[in-house]
């Protein structure tokens, strides 16, 4: 299945939103959003991926 | 001092966390100025995991985390980055930024209004981002917003309180809200400017960060608060459009 994650398009075996995060190498402190929707970190073992879906994987940051 | 939702901040200055030339500058620099806020932002992580050594150096802080929505463009945008940010930052608090003009990064209010609304229902704490207008102002209060944070001068330009006479309206309109300038500052004296006028507290982040010695300015800034609010509650003399001779003239010799 090819998503597109942070920009970026990649090929996944993992069909789970948390289980697509271990896959490409993610850990930590993060938060998730598809398609625009925030996915809590609660839903993340729940929710299935189709192709083509938009993944957003924000961390903390610098800001002002 | 006024609470900000309940907290009563021991030091009205609330620093961003951003262009620090390293991350060891910026731990000095929030402890030279005794900020109580550091406002922070979401973006999307790296392989590396660089969100995280970031999150670690913020928590040693162990002041308030205020988050923002810095860089959305739609109500929608603004919600979901909100919804993200309260889980990652495990605070109802939020910066709402809602970008409406490209150059001048001025708010868009009619976007910020409903975005504040849509927040204020799922229980965030909303710290809005807009301008002097007053009108703008009494909506966000009605759409549930206990702060106003109006700009001073747009993001990162320096300039100070661009409009004084619409600060000092905004302040006497609401004299019970907490009013934070939030933008434009530049200097110290804008700072002490802000606070004379009565504001709660005022937010920055550019002026320190950018500054040839961060650590130095944050302090400075930190004296220009305290010397501002101090005067606030002196009662500063009103100007005179003539002079008024100090010493007296009675007992003067006649020479």
């Amino acid at each position: 299945m090819k998503i597109v994650l942070n920009g970026e398009v990649h090929d996944v075996s993992a069909r789970t939103l948390d289980a697509v995060l271990v896959e490409i190498g993610f850990d930590g402190l993060l938060a998730t959003a598809v398609n625009g929707d925030f996915v809590p970190q609660l839903e993340r073992k729940t929710r299935v991926l189709k192709d083509h879906d938009r993944v957003e994987v924000l961390a903390p940051m610098q800001g002002g | 001092m006024k609470s900000f939702y309940g907290v009563s901040l021991a030091n009205p200055l609330m620093l961003g966390t951003a262009q620090y030339p390293s991350p060891a500058v910026l731990a000095e620099a929030f402890k030279a100025s005794g900020a109580s806020v550091a406002t922070v932002s979401l973006r999307r992580e790296g392989r590396q995991g660089q969100g995280q050594s970031f999150w670690s150096l913020i928590k040693k802080l162990n002041i308030w985390v205020l988050p923002n929505t810095a860089g959305c463009h739609t109500v929608r945008e603004a919600v979901t980055t909100a919804q993200m940010a309260r889980e990652v930052f495990g605070t109802d608090w939020i910066k709402l930024e809602l970008i409406g003009h490209t150059d001048s990064l001025q708010p868009d209010v009619f976007q910020l209004v409903e975005a504040a609304k849509l927040l204020c229902s799922e229980g965030f704490k909303v710290f809005p981002y807009t301008t002097e207008d007053l009108v703008v102002g009494e909506r966000l209060l009605q759409a549930g917003c206990e702060v106003l944070m109006p700009w001073g001068a747009p993001i990162g330009s320096a300039r100070g309180l661009s409009n004084e006479y619409g600060l000092r309206a905004m302040r006497a309109e609401f004299p019970d809200v907490p009013l934070v300038i939030d933008a434009g500052i530049g200097r110290p004296s804008h700072v002490s400017q802000a606070m004379e006028l009565g504001y709660d507290a005022v937010l920055m982040n550019t002026a320190v960060a950018r500054a040839g010695n961060p650590v130095a300015m944050a302090r400075a800034m930190a004296l220009a608060a305290k010397a501002g609010r101090l005067s606030y509650e002196s009662g500063a003399m009103e100007p005179r459009d003539m002079a008024e001779a100090s010493t007296p003239v009675i007992g003067k010799a006649f020479l």
